[in-house]
């Protein structure tokens, strides 16, 4: 099987509407396909990736603890949009502190989320093969 | 060249539908392939045979229907996204028990793997939604 650059692009808030979940489907079961997947938080996406989220007022099941199982799926690249964060008062101390582990570097703990600017993120679009908004 | 196209919001209360549907024809005009149409989030309500719009309207679920037989084209709803909004087949209403089964002629349910396979073996996705 072709191996292609996948990019999910995240814009929308985790509750409210479904594309945050839905997204997050589509991210678990692509990774059984063993492509190149990287994933972008931008716009109100930035709030998926707090943490502390508490969604039972609200009636919704809190589905962010599955950010974190993304990096046993060996999804690491996660871009998050450092004007989107600071747009919303967010720094990445509000966000999950998302990791993965190097098996060529003797399973080493690595940091999954890279903060990046927008013009960044143009060029990590232009890099890639298929990008699915969400 | 060879499409794929996901849409991703419902009939009527979104444009992205008509758009894709439009696309899709024009493609096929020109002459290209479309490898897949994979319908995911409010899309799966593109494939409901329930769907009655008034008679001067058009009628979004058969102009799918009628493309799909027409070209020959794979149109696959998200069996998740479709279970969630009320969409099944008649393999479905049985598995379920439900007392009827709604998948309109020409599109069939399966799952995201179908989503991830048209973006690998086509040379582009195309994505309509919000």
């Amino acid at each position: 099987m072709a191996t292609k650059k996948f990019l999910y692009v995240n814009r929308k808030a985790p509750y409210g509407t479904i594309y945050a979940l839905e997204s997050l489907e589509v991210v678990l079961i692509g990774a059984a396909f063993e492509q190149d997947v990287s994933l972008v938080f931008m716009d109100d996406g930035v709030f998926q990736l707090t943490k502390g989220q508490n969604a039972k007022s609200a009636g919704m099941k809190n589905f962010s603890p599955t950010y974190a199982a993304l990096g046993d799926y060996d999804v690491n690249k996660i871009y998050v949009d450092k004007e989107s964060l600071e747009e919303r008062g967010l720094t990445l101390d509000d966000l999950q502190h998302l990791t993965w582990e190097d098996e060529n570097e003797d399973w080493a703990e690595k940091d999954s989320i890279r903060l990046v600017t927008r013009a960044e993120i143009a060029e990590i679009m232009d890099t890639q093969d298929v990008v699915l908004s969400f | 060249m060879k499409f794929s196209i996901m849409v991703s919001e419902g009939p009527y209360t979104h444009q992205a539908s008509d758009t894709a549907y439009q696309f899709a024809k024009a493609a096929l005009e020109k002459g290209h392939e479309i490898y897949r149409i994979f319908f995911y989030h409010d899309g799966v309500n593109n494939a409901t045979s329930l769907t009655t719009p008034p008679q001067d309207d058009r009628n979004i679920v058969n102009r799918w229907s009628e493309l799909a037989e027409a070209h020959n084209l794979d149109l696959v709803v998200c069996i998740a996204a479709a279970q969630r909004r009320g969409i099944v087949d008649e393999d479905e209403m049985k598995r379920h028990r439900k007392d009827g089964h709604n998948l309109a002629k020409g599109f069939r349910i399966s799952g995201l793997g179908q989503l991830i396979e048209a973006g690998i073996d086509a040379d582009r996705l195309i994505v309509f939604g919000d």
